[in-house]
């Protein structure tokens, strides 16, 4: 069964839906970027359910249903939700999604009770304002200049221009006033009209959406590419030009997916508003694990990859003190296991990576540093034994806690933070517990350094894991 | 070619769906009939003794149901998740269609209305649990991860109820019917099951009362203390879960978010005290719906459940301007008492300041008629309107503190005299404190005082007096550290400077 036979993809009706789509979540996102910043992203569900009073006012007062009208008592209360929503909050200091809440629901509800009033008149169904279908655009065309355009490509193309030009022309106030609405405003911009303008722009947008592509397009466009983009970067410019790519990823994926998927089960299409979304979901579903930055898959290999490189490292200074105080026990995975408080399988696998880059060898039963192994081991005892002598000379820990510390601290001390401490601590010949500290070229520094006591105990004991 | 028809169906789906979002009842007994009509007085009677059964059951279910939803309510607002119960309800769509989906091709004939739950419940509990999973592990905040799942779940609801509707079985239309129930058709199976519910999630709060209260207000002190913060916040969403899931039911969206936001909200502004809050939260939820659901049965044209919501409103409207803790008007009340404390000790002080450095403080035997002080003298030492100052000067009078004198002056009368000697006596041991040990130049101590001077408590003054001890003279009022400036005196005060 060919996966792919729904498709037929004509430029009229495929392209044009995708490209209404398109517009909708650039037009949304770019807005969105801000709700979102903000912590306001629930705003457009909340419109969404607000404008209900808006539409039966502008039906009660001109007792017609042409869609004008009803679009403009809709923007109404859209900016009315917005302004109370912002006027609880601050008056009546309670949580921005507390008094969104109230404010959306009592319009709902007023508006329900008008409809109620009304509805003997004439059958007022709000829906054929509201929630128009995404899939219908192709029907409508205005002609302009000889061309056949839908007049929802029309529509959303101008509020994403309008859209764009604000935030062209604020960008600056808009940063500053959603990162730092306090220094916003003693700069002298008025954060708060920043944030009218924004929120009146939103309901224009938003309800100019709703009648052309459906309530849930317009939440989810609101929220779900800004809040992927989110997690992809930490510059504002770039979110906002990842919102719109996202944004029409999402378009032409739910198309297709709302086209293809369903025939898998016998079924012909779906609501493609609703795949959109679903397919916005995805998107984000794939950032939040696979980001770069913050994702958490990403961010789980790159803990994995410290931890495998703690343990590298504990297993060559391992080696190392073993060479240092001619312990000829066999290095065997096994032992080197037990004493580095590792999975055997783990010590192997490691083994063979360190033997893979050249810093051990096979010797006998057991394994054994190679120069170059040498070399690294030398670095790094050195590098655990200034920061003990550091750590208890100058910074007066306790000498029962230096262990612990530099065992940490060695793995993140380079050449050159090594030679500081060598210097800061006047390159001392032996470390608290009285072992050498190796120098730079394989030779203990300074002269006299056979010397040396034995090991104490302490360094004898299985060296911990790195943290 | 079939495309175009398709797509015709799925807008119709998609409207059928949205208009099934908006699940309130409409009470209408007739169509034709637009007015309100007032009722008799045996309709009232009958309400009021709820001879009615359906009137009964509606009353008494939607009344448990506020109560329940005002109590976890409580917790989520302050939690900042006071919308949760939106998003929660959204996520069950496509619960109920899978569940719809996978019955019918079970074989199961028609919509079984528990196995449907079930469905929304799972889905909605995975909506949840996304929530707080984006929330733990990126860096985007709540409202962010609500509306995520919010519209990504309602999304995949809406696209499954696209393919149910070509399903042989499909009668889809009605199956949102399930889920956005109708508050005026409740059946007195959902009365039970909501009081349960409802007990259940009241005795659940109480149990843990403790514990939540300390994940709404201080999460990481939880945490430090070993409490299981992420277990204990599943137990709230679980209580959200189930009174959204058993009133969503029953009641619908819109009214579920309302009851689970306005009384807490509303009750909030009456106290600082979580337990009284919680307490009255689910109080006023209850007398919501009573009156709501009372006033639907009693006009017959006004929907149940937008009544709830609007007394809600009303509760919290009121709430908002008259709450006894956080009001508007209590705040704004504060604010004024505050201006007036202040405007009044700067009256005091500036007439002592003014006749200190007259000297005429000096002349005792001229006693309360020497003490005359000029009302433009005062109007220049501050930045106060002249009717501002005259309106102080009218309250300090009530008070007895000045007199109005014959030549457009105050006159300090004895009370003042000591009142205004304590203040000046108190700015000064500030200032001297400034200079002394914050080491702040004696030109600007005496704004910096002027700013704290107000809200010195007797405790703290004689705190004050213990440290200044060796550096002020015993007396009433101490002297004060920098130059005084008087207007329409050529003399400044006698300045001793800081003291050694």
């Amino acid at each position: 069964m060919n996966l792919l036979s729904g498709i037929d993809f004509r430029w009229e009706l495929d392209g044009l839906v995708i490209l209404a789509g398109t517009l909708a979540a650039v037009a949304n996102g770019l807005l969105g970027n801000f709700l979102v910043l903000r912590r306001m992203s629930l705003l457009g569900d909340a419109i969404s359910h607000a404008i209900l009073p808006g539409l039966a006012l502008a039906f009660l007062l001109t007792s017609s249903r042409s869609s004008l009208w009803m679009l403009v008592g809709a923007v109404v209360v859209g900016v009315v939700t917005a302004m109370l929503t912002e006027w609880i909050r601050s008056v009546g200091n309670v949580d921005e999604g507390a008094s969104m809440g109230v404010v959306f629901t009592t319009l709902f509800a007023l508006g329900l009770v008008m409809i109620v009033q009304a509805a003997d008149q004439v059958d007022l169904d709000p829906g054929c304002v509201l929630y128009g279908a995404i899939e219908l655009i192709p029907l409508d065309c205005w002609n302009l200049f000889g061309l056949q355009i839908p007049r929802v490509v029309l529509i959303l193309g101008g509020v994403a221009v309008l859209d764009g030009l604000f935030i062209l022309l604020f960008y600056k106030e808009l940063k500053l006033s959603s990162f730092d609405p306090a220094l916003c405003t003693t700069l002298g911009f008025s954060s708060r009209l920043m944030h009218y303008l924004l929120m009146t722009l939103v309901s224009v947008t938003a309800i100019a959406s709703f009648e052309s592509v459906g309530s849930i397009l317009v939440v989810a466009m609101l929220v779900v590419p800004p809040s992927a983009a989110y997690l992809l970067t930490d510059r504002l410019a770039a979110m906002i030009v990842m919102t719109a790519i996202f944004g029409f990823l999402s378009a032409v994926l739910g198309h297709f997916s709302a086209i293809l998927i369903p025939p898998w089960f016998g079924f012909h299409s779906t609501s493609t508003a609703g795949m959109m979304a679903v397919m916005a979901g995805m998107l984000f579903a794939l950032t939040l694990l696979f980001g770069p930055r913050h994702g958490v898959v990403m961010n789980y290999l790159r803990r994995q990859q410290l931890a495998g490189r703690i343990v590298r490292e504990d297993l060559i200074g391992f080696l190392y003190r073993m060479e240092e105080r001619n312990d000829l026990s066999p290095s065997t995975p096994q032992f080197l296991a037990e004493r580095l408080l590792e999975k055997r399988w783990r010590v192997a696998l490691i083994l063979r990576r360190l033997s893979a880059c050249g810093m051990v060898v096979r010797r006998g039963d057991g394994f054994g540093l190679t120069d170059r192994g040498r070399d690294a081991a030398r670095q790094l005892v050195r590098s655990h034994r200034l920061w003990e002598y550091y750590l208890l000379q100058q910074a007066g820990l306790r000498e029962e806690r230096i262990h612990d510390s530099a065992e940490r601290l060695e793995h993140y001390t380079g050449a050159g933070l090594n030679q500081r401490l060598s210097d800061q601590t006047d390159s001392p010949r032996l470390d608290p517990h009285g072992s050498p500290i190796p120098g730079l070229e394989g030779k203990p520094q300074g002269s006299d350094s056979r010397e040396a006591k034995e090991f104490p105990a302490e360094e004898s004991e299985p060296l911990r894991k790195g943290v | 070619m079939i495309w175009p028809l398709h797509c015709f169906i799925g807008a119709i789906i998609l409207l059928s769906m949205i208009l099934g979002d908006w699940g309130f009842a409409v009470a209408a007994d007739s169509i034709t009939d637009r007015r309100l009509q007032w009722p008799r007085g045996d309709q009232w009677v009958r309400l009021l003794r709820l001879e009615d059964y359906n009137t009964r059951v509606v009353v008494c279910g939607a009344t448990l149901l506020g109560l329940a939803a005002g109590i976890v309510g409580s917790f989520t607002l302050l939690r900042r998740r006071a919308l949760m119960g939106d998003a929660l309800s959204h996520a069950t769509l496509p619960g109920i269609g899978l569940a719809f989906m996978i019955l019918t091709a079970a074989g199961y004939k028609g919509k079984s209305l528990g196995w449907l739950l079930l469905g929304g419940t799972l889905t909605g509990v995975m909506g949840v649990l996304t929530i707080l999973l984006i929330r733990s592990t990126t860096r985007l905040k709540e409202d962010a991860a609500m509306g995520i799942v919010l519209s990504v779940f309602f999304g995949g609801g809406v696209a499954l109820l696209g393919v149910i509707q070509q399903m042989p079985a499909g009668h889809a239309a009605g199956l949102e019917g399930f889920i956005y129930g109708k508050t005026a058709s409740m059946v007195a199976a959902d009365a039970w099951w909501i009081g349960v519910a409802g007990l259940g999630s009241a005795l659940l709060a109480v149990l843990f009362f403790k514990e939540l209260k300390l994940i709404c207000f201080d999460e990481g002190y939880a945490h430090a203390r070993g409490f299981p913060v992420p277990l204990l916040d599943l137990l709230l969403m679980a209580l959200v879960t189930l009174v959204t899931m058993i009133g969503l039911q029953a009641v619908g969206l819109i009214l579920m978010i309302a009851l689970l936001v306005i009384p807490a909200a509303a009750a909030r502004f009456w106290t600082e005290r979580m337990t009284t809050m919680t307490v009255l939260s689910g109080f006023l939820g209850a007398c919501s719906c009573l009156l709501g659901a009372g006033l639907s049965a009693i006009f017959s044209r006004l929907p149940s459940g937008a009544m709830i919501v609007l007394v809600a409103a009303l509760v919290f409207l009121i709430s908002m301007l008259l709450g006894r803790a956080r009001g508007v008007l209590v705040r704004r009340w504060r604010r004024v008492a505050l201006n007036r404390k202040v405007d009044r000790q700067h009256l005091l002080r500036g007439c002592y300041e003014y006749l200190e450095t007259m000297k005429f403080l000096d002349a005792k035997e001229r006693g309360v008629a020497a003490r005359v002080v000029p009302l433009d003298s005062l109007l220049s030492m501050r930045s106060w309107t002249l009717g501002r100052l005259r309106r102080c000067v009218r309250r300090a009078i009530d008070e007895g503190l000045v007199e109005r004198d014959w030549s457009a002056g105050v006159r300090l009368t004895n009370e003042g005299l000591v009142e205004a000697q304590r203040m000046v006596h108190e700015h000064r041991l500030w200032e001297i404190y400034l200079i002394t040990h914050a080491d702040i130049a004696p030109a600007k101590v005496d704004r910096d005082a002027d700013a704290i001077e107000h809200i010195l408590d007797a405790e703290m003054i004689a705190k004050l007096e213990a440290i200044l001890q060796s550096r002020v003279d015993q007396s009433a009022v101490a002297a004060s550290p920098h130059q005084v400036q008087v207007p329409g005196s050529m003399r400044p005060a006698s300045s001793t400077g800081v003291p050694k």
